[in-house]
Order: structure tokens, then C-alpha cells, then sequence
């Protein structure tokens, strides 16, 4: 039962959503829509399954006085706060029915005032270390190496101002290998080329995937044991 | 709020991570934490008030719910919704270590439904449609019958660099002879591409640490 | 230690403030670069220019505040060029940060630029919905079970703009501004090559090579990165002048990305130098030692 039944469920709701996709009437597109909805609604318990997680995990933490615990309750403290301020709607000027971000309300205060300088200031981190890992790894050690190093450095070059400065000098005939007209055509041929390969590849493995997962022959996302 | 105190919060936070460069601290830590902490509880709250409010509980308890949501008053109960309700509590008994199991069942729910969906549509968007973009003109002529060698020499490049491409991923067989030399090809069509993706990644690093930096300049700019 | 080592052994510290530098000093002496769209993006402002006053047009911020210095532009312009227009827009997001980012343009923008834009009539916030790619085929085969009152709780047939609003192909095109999963890809294989509903929009620069592909048959434009809004930045002047003296960010932000660009390319040519030098430094060393 442990095992059976989520199998079978799996194999009613892939085939229900592959059916639908073809037919667009009768009780199978009914079942289709609503599936669909379904689908969505559930992926929101996703989230609170992720706090639920983060709460215990961190309450383990804390109650084990583990290493950096004291961190752990400014985590627990953050969650709690934001979480009471966004169910209740706390200080929100249309009170529970009121939009959720709603201007003045702490929800806002919380995502603009602290989970965006956060969350930016997280991402713009990455500006450091990709120039610091071009400086030390980036190397024309190969063929293979100079040509990906190669095309980096017209796409640098060529997305910026600076690009079409440095090249237009060209004789109007050579207008093609002007860092910009250049920087353009590889991201329209050879990029594109590239990139379909490896789309068409990626959509034979999904393909190839749900069909395993549908018929139940790949059933790894169950985990192991009864 | 005040904007000021805003700028000042703004900053802090800003600053307390960018002291991650000089080397891990326990500013950045409490910062990391609290980030954690603020976005866990942020995407609950918005996914409870956007989706499972109106999709799911105006329509299973519209009175209940008529304050919060005004398109549920006079609605009759829609049972149905019982059905992803019961699968999302069942998602939850994940936390509990003696009821895990029947997290699968909805775990079964959503992974049948990403391949259901993905199936069909990977299918048309991804392979067969980008197969029929593949289909072009090796050869382009103007409108006076003119050879264009610059749009033939892109088709010939996009045609054969997909079809080397592809020959790379292709296993099966052992790239030795005329399919060595092909897979080779598609091997430099990729690296153009992880290049001009390389390229991109920086312009876009680039593009969040200004405007981070902007914000600090703003900051500034309050106190002088 | 030999001068090609202490090269590559630089602190990455001082690599760390050269960057901070690149970007800085441009900020502060504000230099301005022309752009001019290229065809990919120049087929968006096209296609948002040719469409009739009043057009629908549905408008998602698929993105939250980690990517928004990218694409906070793309969606001001986009949103000044859809309302210079006339078109009725409606924003939706697919990603719970995306409302924060939705909120920036209802609360700062719109009120302030377009005081006769009047909400309900002219632009309506529809809000996050989740559930990825089958969010948007929700909204496809049934828009109304997905979707059926904005942000605020409004029923759709309240509001004067989304009271005709039964399917997803009552809008005349979908405008997406992508991060990442969810985002334009989903909108194509979802919506756009499903409802045959015109998609198209900008990605972050990491994004966008990945959807190059798309381009032209399944995706009618992109804005890649910041390049890409500071050309639809340059679109929207050159047709409409009045902007000119609007702040246009990714102009603005231009400065920065050309002088870390020359930067780290100067960096990756330096770091090559010496790796090339100390090479052939060993080498010779190598050759004398066995000798």
C-alpha cells in the first residue's frame, strides 16, 4: 500500500494530464482541468511544508545547542515574526481583506525594507567571484578552452558601448566583424545551434523520463524502503 | 514607513552581507540567517493569501471565508476541492517521522503531474517545433535570385551545429572516424555557446551588484 | 617568487575592490552611452506599438528583487510604453516575489507618471498565483477557476478591465519577465505554442541565451539582460521624446556594466599572460634541470 498506491496515483494523474492535452472535450478534459487546479493547489503546501522544515530543523538546532546555534534563533525569530505579520496581516490599512503587500502594511516593511536588500545583496555577492574565478581559471589551455574563452570575450565586449568603439574603424565592407554585429551573430547562429542541441536533448530525457515515471518504472522520487 | 530609517535598514542589511567578501563574520551570518528566516515565512504568507485563500478555501467554506474573500459570498461549497485538500494535508505528514509515508501519495500527485505535463509539451515546444526551426534554407537567395553568402553562411552553421551538437549527446555509438570528427565539431558549436552563456552570467553579476550599489549611494546621499 | 606566480596569486580581495571600483566610479560620474535596439528586441516595441489602442495585454513579473535591477527596467518600460498606448495591462506573477515587484510599479510608477491611469479601468493587479507551468494551463483551458478576482479580492466581473476576461486568449499577447522556472519558457510551451497567444519579453542575462531558440517562431522578442532594456529604453525615446529626460536605469546602469566588461576582460587576458609565462618559465627550468 506504501509503495502501490502512490504508483497508481501517479499513473492516474500523468495520464489524465497527457490525455487532456489531446482531447478537448468530455469527461477527460473535465478531469484534465481539474487536475490541473489541483495541481496548483498543492504545490502551495509545498511551501509550508518548507517552513514546517525550517522550523524543526532549526528548533533541533536550538533545543541540541549545536554549533552556530544562536544563529539558528535568528532564523526561528525572523520566521515567526514575518510569518505572524503575513497570516494576520498585521498593520495592513485594509485590514484581513486587504491586499497583501498593501502599502503601509509590515508585510511590505518586511519584504522592501528587509527580505530585498537580502535577497539582492545575496545575488550581487556572485559580481566578485565570477571575476575573481575568470582571473584564475579562465585559461586558453585547450582548443576547446580558447574557443569558449574566445567567444566570451566578443560577447563582453560586443553587449557594451565599449565594443562598437573599439571597432568602428572598420571599412564599411567589414562591417560584420564589429564586436556588436559580431557579439549578434553568435548569439543568434552559433548560440542558438548550441543551445537547441542541448534543448532537444533535454526534451528527449523529460520525455524519456515522465513515461518511466508514469509507468512506474522509475520510482526513485518515492525514496527507499516500505 | 520612514524612507530614511528604510535607506539605514537597507544599507546595514547590504553591508552585513557584502562583509562576506573580506571573509565569513558574524554580521554575515546573521544577515544569511535572517534571510532565511524572512523569505521561508514571506512565500507562505503570499501563497496562503493569493492561491490557497481564493482557490481553496472560498471555495470550499465560502461563508466562512466571505470576509476575506467577496467573490465567495452566496457560493455553495465546491466538495470537490476536498480532493487537492486532502492531498496537500497529506504533503504535511511529512514533518511527522510515523506518517512520512503517506507524504508519497501526495509527492505521487505532484511528480505525476509535472511528467504530464512536461510530456506533451517537451515534446511539441522543445523537440518538434525546434526540429521544424532547423528546417531552413541552406541556401539563400534574394528576391533577383542573388546568392546571400552571409544569411547562407548562418543557415549552414545553425543546421550543421545542431546536427553536431546532437551527435555529441548521441552515446550510443563511439565517437571514433567521421563521427569523431563530427561530435568534435558539435563539441566547439558548445563551447560558442557555454562562451556567449558565460559572457551573459558576468553582464548579469554585473548587473545586480549595481544595482545594489546604487542603493548604498542613496543611503550616502541621505546622509550627506 | 617569480613575477608570473605573484600575478596569479593576487589577493582575490583586490580583484574584489577593482570590481567594486568599475562599478562605483561609473555611478558617480553618470557617463551616458547611445544604444540602439537590435531586431530581436526592436520586434517587442514593434509588436506593443502596432497593437490598437485598448489592446489587452497581460504582463507577468516572473522575477523577485534578487534579479530586479535587471529586469525592474524592462518592466517600466514596458509599462510606460503599454500605457503611453492605451493598452489595458494586467499584471500577474508567478513567483510569490514577483507581488513586491508588481507593487513597485501600482505604488511608485503609475500614480506618479500616468495620474489618469485610473486602477480597474486601465491596469489591474491579478496577483501570485502558484503552481508553475500548470498554473498557466489552468489559465489556458479555464481562466476563470484559476484567476477569479485580483489582489484584492475584487471579483474579475467588478472591474471594468477583466469583467470580458473569460480565457487567457482574450489577451492579445503575453509579456513575461523572467528569472528563471517559471518564466518565458513556461509561457511558450504552455500558452504561447498551445492558445497560439503571442509570447515574448525579457529574461536576465543568464536566462536569455537559453531562449534564444524560441526566437522567431515560437517567441517573438527578447530583452536580454540589461542590454536589452537599455535598447528597448532607446526604442521608447527615439518614438516617443517625452522620455527623454525620464530616468532611464538601464541606460543609467550602462556605464558600470562597459567598465568591469573591460575590466574583467583585462583580467582574463592578464590571468592568461602570466599562466603562459610561468608555463613557459617552468618549462625552460624543466629543460635546464634534466640537462
Amino acid at each position: 500500500m506504501r509503495r502501490r498506491i502512490p504508483l497508481i496515483i501517479t499513473f492516474i494523474i500523468g495520464v489524465v494530464l497527457i490525455t487532456g492535452y489531446f482531447v478537448t472535450r468530455g469527461p477527460f478534459n473535465t478531469l484534465y482541468e481539474s487536475f490541473s487546479d489541483y495541481f496548483a493547489i498543492i504545490t502551495v503546501f509545498a511551501f509550508i511544508l518548507g517552513g514546517g522544515s525550517l522550523l524543526k530543523i532549526h528548533l533541533k538546532r536550538v533545543s541540541s545547542r549545536a554549533a552556530d546555534w544562536p544563529y539558528s534563533v535568528v532564523t526561528l525569530v525572523a520566521f515567526l515574526v514575518t510569518l505572524v505579520i503575513g497570516l494576520f496581516k498585521v498593520g495592513n490599512p485594509g485590514g484581513m481583506s486587504g491586499e497583501i503587500l498593501a502599502s503601509g502594511s509590515w508585510l511590505r516593511f518586511m519584504f522592501d525594507g528587509v527580505y530585498n536588500p537580502l535577497s539582492a545583496t545575496m545575488f550581487s555577492l556572485l559580481a566578485f567571484f565570477v571575476a575573481s574565478a575568470s582571473y584564475r581559471a579562465f585559461r586558453a589551455r585547450t582548443k576547446e578552452a580558447t574557443i569558449l574563452l574566445s567567444a566570451a570575450l566578443v560577447i563582453l565586449l560586443g553587449r557594451t558601448p565599449v565594443g562598437a568603439w573599439m571597432t568602428a574603424w572598420m571599412p564599411e565592407s567589414l562591417a560584420f566583424l564589429e564586436l556588436p554585429n559580431l557579439a549578434n551573430w553568435i548569439m543568434a547562429w552559433p548560440n542558438t545551434a548550441g543551445q537547441r542541441a542541448i534543448m532537444i536533448g533535454i526534451a528527449l530525457g523529460v520525455i524519456a523520463t515522465s513515461l518511466r515515471i508514469i509507468l512506474g518504472i522509475e520510482r526513485n522520487y518515492l525514496g527507499r524502503g516500505e | 514607513m520612514d524612507v530614511t530609517l528604510m535607506l539605514w535598514i537597507d544599507a546595514a542589511l547590504t553591508l552585513m552581507i557584502l562583509s562576506f567578501l573580506y571573509r565569513d563574520n558574524p554580521f554575515y551570518k546573521f544577515a544569511e540567517h535572517l534571510f532565511v528566516g524572512v523569505s521561508a515565512a514571506y512565500l507562505m504568507a503570499v501563497g496562503f493569501w493569493d492561491h490557497l485563500v481564493p482557490n481553496l478555501l472560498g471555495k470550499l467554506f465560502p461563508s466562512l471565508m466571505s470576509g476575506v474573500v467577496p467573490g465567495a459570498v452566496g457560493r455553495s461549497p465546491d466538495y470537490y476541492y476536498l480532493i487537492p485538500a486532502v492531498f496537500g494535508m497529506l504533503l504535511l505528514t511529512r514533518l511527522i517521522d510515523r506518517w512520512a509515508w503517506l507524504s508519497r501519495w501526495a509527492l505521487a500527485f505532484i511528480v505525476g503531474g509535472a511528467a504530464g505535463f512536461n510530456l506533451p509539451r517537451f515534446l511539441d515546444s522543445d523537440f518538434i517545433i525546434q526540429v521544424q526551426s532547423t528546417m531552413i534554407p541552406l541556401v539563400v537567395l534574394d528576391a533577383s535570385g542573388n546568392l546571400l553568402w552571409g544569411a547562407s553562411f548562418s543557415h549552414v552553421v545553425l543546421v550543421l551545429g545542431v546536427i553536431c551538437g546532437l551527435v555529441y549527446f548521441f552515446f550510443s555509438v563511439e565517437h571514433k572516424g567521421a563521427l569523431g570528427h563530427v561530435s568534435r565539431a558539435g563539441i566547439w558549436v558548445l563551447m560558442v555557446t557555454f562562451g556567449a552563456a558565460f559572457g551573459y552570467t558576468v553582464m548579469a553579476r554585473i548587473s545586480l551588484l549595481t544595482g545594489r550599489m546604487e542603493a548604498l549611494g542613496a543611503w550616502l546621499g541621505s546622509i550627506f | 617568487m617569480r613575477i608570473p606566480d605573484s600575478i596569479l596569486r593576487i589577493d582575490r580581495r583586490i580583484i574584489f575592490l577593482l570590481i567594486g571600483a568599475a562599478v562605483c566610479i561609473p555611478l558617480i560620474l553618470k557617463p551616458r552611452f547611445q544604444d540602439s535596439p537590435t531586431p530581436i528586441v526592436q520586434s517587442i516595441f514593434d509588436t506593443v506599438e502596432r497593437l490598437p489602442a485598448g489592446s489587452r495585454v497581460f504582463l507577468s513579473f516572473d522575477y523577485g528583487p534578487d534579479t530586479a535591477p535587471e529586469l525592474d527596467p524592462m518592466a517600466k518600460a514596458l509599462v510606460r510604453h503599454t500605457m503611453t498606448r492605451g493598452h489595458e495591462v494586467s499584471f500577474f506573477t508567478l513567483f510569490p516575489e514577483g507581488v513586491g515587484q508588481i507593487k513597485k510599479i501600482t505604488d511608485n510608477l503609475l500614480p506618479v507618471e500616468f495620474p489618469d491611469k485610473a486602477y480597474g479601468r486601465d491596469y489591474v493587479n491579478l496577483g501570485y498565483k502558484a503552481g508553475l507551468g500548470g498554473a498557466i494551463n489552468t489559465m489556458v483551458v479555464n481562466f476563470r477557476t484559476l484567476v477569479n478576482a485580483d489582489a484584492e479580492g475584487t471579483p474579475l466581473d467588478d472591474l471594468p478591465i477583466t469583467a470580458d476576461v473569460d480565457e487567457m486568449v482574450d489577451y492579445v499577447i503575453i509579456l513575461s519577465l523572467t528569472a528563471g522556472d517559471p518564466g518565458l519558457k513556461e509561457w511558450i510551451q504552455f500558452a504561447g505554442d498551445i492558445a497560439g497567444i503571442p509570447v515574448m519579453g525579457g529574461g536576465t542575462a543568464v536566462v536569455a541565451p537559453e531562449l534564444y531558440p524560441y526566437y522567431p517562431q515560437q517567441l517573438v522578442g527578447l530583452m536580454g539582460g540589461l542590454k536589452g532594456a537599455s535598447e528597448y529604453e532607446s526604442a521608447l525615446v527615439d518614438r516617443y521624446p517625452t522620455y527623454r529626460n525620464a530616468t532611464m536605469e538601464a541606460t543609467m546602469r550602462m556605464g558600470p556594466q562597459v567598465v568591469t566588461h573591460v575590466l574583467i576582460v583585462l583580467l582574463v587576458l592578464l590571468g592568461n599572460l602570466a599562466y603562459f609565462l610561468g608555463r613557459s618559465d617552468r618549462r625552460n627550468r624543466a629543460g635546464r634541470t634534466g640537462q
